[in-house]
């Protein structure tokens, strides 16, 4: 699914745009815990949270996770934003909640990424 | 090739301003040395887990990483004050992390069983009131 499909589905608004919005997705993570997305994480996926701190960026940058979808329209602070300019990584923000837009993602056809069995 | 220091930086006991900064730069490094995206992603993970432990859980320490012809090593020292249960400390879930740490999205528990799962050899040295010293090898 291109991310200018998912805009108007979940009601993004653009936060800090890098890549072009024709970037294929294909699978979704939503995740409050930052160990939970460095340890389950496989695939290049885009990450659904509710928290805003700079940690959610370095994270997804560990994990080459290249978006960051932030619900409950909860707004970054400056440090997030500019954080993630720095280290090229594309933030957005919906008003929904994050049931609501997993909801929606998945009923348009997006699954949930392979997780990997704790050893 | 011999071994060859590729990054080696102090980390202070509860800078979560800054935590994050030496997995970043080494991540950089990395890409220029040219080592493949998945090896990369393995390392800069375990570096991360490592070096938010020390932030969080540690009086202060230090990482410091390596890099052979066949192997990348990520040595992450601490001045303690230890962990009294390694075992314990292992099992995915369990977490000494206070609520403001929780409220930042770390201490679900997993970052030790995460480091073990991304190192192809991890050695641990620690014990209650003591240093520990966390040597991961990640293979090339
Ligand atoms: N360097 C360290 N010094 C002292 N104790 C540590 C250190 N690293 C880990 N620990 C102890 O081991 C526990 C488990 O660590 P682990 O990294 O698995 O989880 P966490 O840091 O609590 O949460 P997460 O990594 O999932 O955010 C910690 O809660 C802490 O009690
Ligand atoms: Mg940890």
């Amino acid at each position: 699914m291109r991310l200018s499909e998912i805009v108007p589905l979940i009601e993004l608004e653009p936060l800090v745009v890098i890549d072009e919005p024709n970037f294929q997705v294909e699978t979704v993570c939503g995740c409050d815990l930052m160990s939970d997305v460095l340890a389950f994480s496989q695939e290049k996926t885009m990450l659904l949270t509710g928290l805003t701190n700079p940690h959610v960026v370095r994270t997804c940058e560990m994990t080459d996770i290249k978006f960051i979808i932030f619900v409950r329209g909860k707004r970054p602070p400056q440090d997030t934003l500019d954080l993630a300019r720095e280290r090229g990584i594309n933030l957005y923000l919906s008003p929904l909640s994050m049931f609501e837009c997993c909801g929606r993602l998945y009923q348009a056809g997006l699954g949930s990424e392979t997780m990997r069995r704790i050893d | 090739m011999q071994e060859q220091t590729l990054l080696q930086s102090k980390i202070e006991q509860g800078d979560f301003t800054r935590g994050g900064e030496v997995s970043s730069s080494l991540k950089d490094v990395l890409r220029k040395l040219g080592i493949k995206s998945e090896t990369s992603r393995r390392v800069t993970i375990v570096t991360y887990e490592l070096e938010m432990n020390i932030i969080i859980h540690s009086l202060g320490g230090e990482i410091e990483v390596l890099i052979s012809s066949e192997q990348i090593k990520v040595v992450a020292t601490d001045r303690g004050p230890g962990i009294p249960d390694v075992e314990k400390a292992f099992q995915p879930g369990f977490s000494t992390a206070d609520d403001f740490v929780r409220g930042m999205g770390f201490g679900a528990g997993m970052g030790l069983n995460n480091i073990k799962h991304y190192s192809d050899q991890l050695t641990v040295e620690t014990g209650q009131g003591k240093k520990s010293k966390f040597t991961a090898i990640i293979c090339l």
